[in-house]
């Protein structure tokens, strides 16, 4: 019977991620129906509001990129305990000497990541859909999606977690999740339309990136905090 | 010798006692079986040795030291229950190295074909998910599992449940492994056949108690066990 010392916060995090990618990778299960969501959703609203030649307003254009991000992220939330589930995988999860804060990490990353891939496609549909500015403020446009992106993903892993036994989970988890990210869409539909206008206002833009990254910072130090009381048996 | 001491262990749910006071202690080189009817408590015993449910009162320790949830014990603790705790989606070795991974262990090839072999799955396919597995191979995967950080302390729940009898006496014959291997074995079972085949000391608990408590060098005889059962439950 040997006591191996455990590995660092950083590789048992990194493990969780990188099995829950693998295993997404293996099936790309919930890809696709996120991806085919967001395209659903980006057709939708392309088709009623943007007239044709015409270029449509920077605020129609974000607001149907971040529509479609939420859409999208929450199949990838409703499926991101899926696995541990089945089997009941989440109790060898638990009883790992992992701490919980780095198996809320490591779910967090695979999250983010799988939710990236389907915004790169997003933008670039939408880039093609209604040939805004994507081109001259695409690192910009980018910055705010990722650190949505993260927001998002952090209060919303804390939901799936708590529901990975309740009945009627998916309904659940848009009921308690959207009235939280309401300010991370905000910020990300007013900073995305501000760098997508014909003149963009930088200096908005910047100001609604901040505000999405001190979400994020408030966000992650909640759900790591909330993770160990969310996922106890008692 | 280490042992696993419960004291005054009660738990309440939502208003409703689970357990009442429940002291046992179960030596290692041992294999400790938990009985009782459905509703004695017996998971709610488990979960509690599990750290995963930290009791209402009273204390859990083990080689004197205290056994609560998040104790860095945890890690010294093998877990096998009636489902697998395993990832359907992926392989016996992956799954075998991503728990390696999180316990900080060895997880070499050769080390996971040595992991496989000893639960009898050295010929699985390599590429075959675990989804694909017998209910039985789930089994032998998941007790490669548990026994792959080299626990101290094993703790079965119902793990014959879905098993064929050849499945069980397998079993029975890894359990005594692991007691001659000196470590500490509590098991939970409604299957007293399978707990007087193995079990060297026996917990009966009726409503949350501990109405039975009594250990025999060599084991019980199963009409023997029957008898203590009937006697404590009146079942």
């Amino acid at each position: 019977m040997t006591d191996a010392p455990a590995p660092g916060f950083v590789r048992q995090a990194l493990s969780i991620a990188a099995k829950d990618l693998r295993i997404e990778w293996r099936s790309r299960e919930v890809f696709a129906t996120m991806t085919f969501l967001a395209v659903v959703v980006v057709l939708i609203f392309s088709f009623a509001f943007v007239v044709e030649g015409a270029r449509p307003p920077a605020p129609v254009v974000a607001g149907i990129l971040w529509v479609a991000v939420v859409v999208s992220g929450t199949v990838a939330l409703s499926r991101a305990f899926d696995r541990e589930r089945e089997g009941e995988a989440i109790r060898s999860l638990l009883m790992s000497p992992a701490p919980r804060s780095a198996i809320y990490v490591g779910k967090l990353a695979a999250t983010v990541c799988l939710m990236l891939v389907t915004e790169t496609v997003l933008t670039g549909l939408c880039a093609i859909l209604f040939a805004t500015g994507f081109d001259e403020m695409l690192a910009r446009v980018a910055l705010l999606l990722a650190l949505g992106t993260v927001g998002f993903a952090a209060v919303g892993c804390i939901f799936s977690a708590a529901l990975l036994r309740a009945r009627g989970r998916d309904a659940l988890l848009a009921t308690l999740l959207y009235p939280i990210i309401v300010p991370i869409v905000i910020a990300g539909a007013r900073g995305t339309a501000q760098l997508l206008d014909l003149k963009p206002d930088l200096e908005g833009a910047r100001f609604w990136t901040q505000f999405l990254f001190a979400l994020d910072i408030l966000f992650i130090t909640a759900g790591v905090w909330a993770f160990e009381p969310v996922v106890g048996g008692d | 010798m280490s042992a696993l001491e419960l004291s005054s262990v009660g738990k309440i749910y939502g208003g409703r006692r689970a357990l009442h006071a429940v002291t046992a202690r179960f030596e290692a080189g041992r294999v400790g079986a938990v009985l009782g009817p459905n509703g004695a408590g017996k998971t709610t015993l488990l979960s509690i040795l599990s750290t995963l449910v930290s009791p209402s009162s009273g204390t859990v320790r083990w080689d004197g030291a205290p056994l609560e949830r998040g104790s860095p014990l945890r890690a010294r603790i093998g877990y096998v229950g009636h489902d697998p705790g395993l990832y359907g989606d992926l392989t016996a070795r992956e799954n075998l190295r991503f728990f390696c991974a999180l316990h900080g262990q060895d997880a070499t090839p050769a080390r996971l074909d040595r992991l496989l072999a000893r639960v009898g799955l050295a010929d699985v396919p390599a590429d075959a998910s675990a989804r694909t597995f017998s209910r039985g191979m789930q089994q032998r995967l998941a007790l490669a599992r548990a026994l792959a950080h080299d626990p101290a302390l094993l703790l079965f729940d119902e793990p014959s449940s879905a098993l064929d009898p050849a499945g069980a006496a397998w079993l029975q014959t890894e359990l005594a492994a692991e007691r001659a291997a000196g470590r500490t074995v509590v098991l939970v079972t409604h299957d007293l056949e399978a707990a007087a085949a193995i079990a060297d000391h026996v917990v009966v608990l009726r409503r949350g108690r501990v109405v039975r408590d009594e250990a025999r060098e060599g084991g019980f005889q199963a009409d023997a066990l029957r008898a203590l059962y009937r006697e404590a439950t009146g079942d």
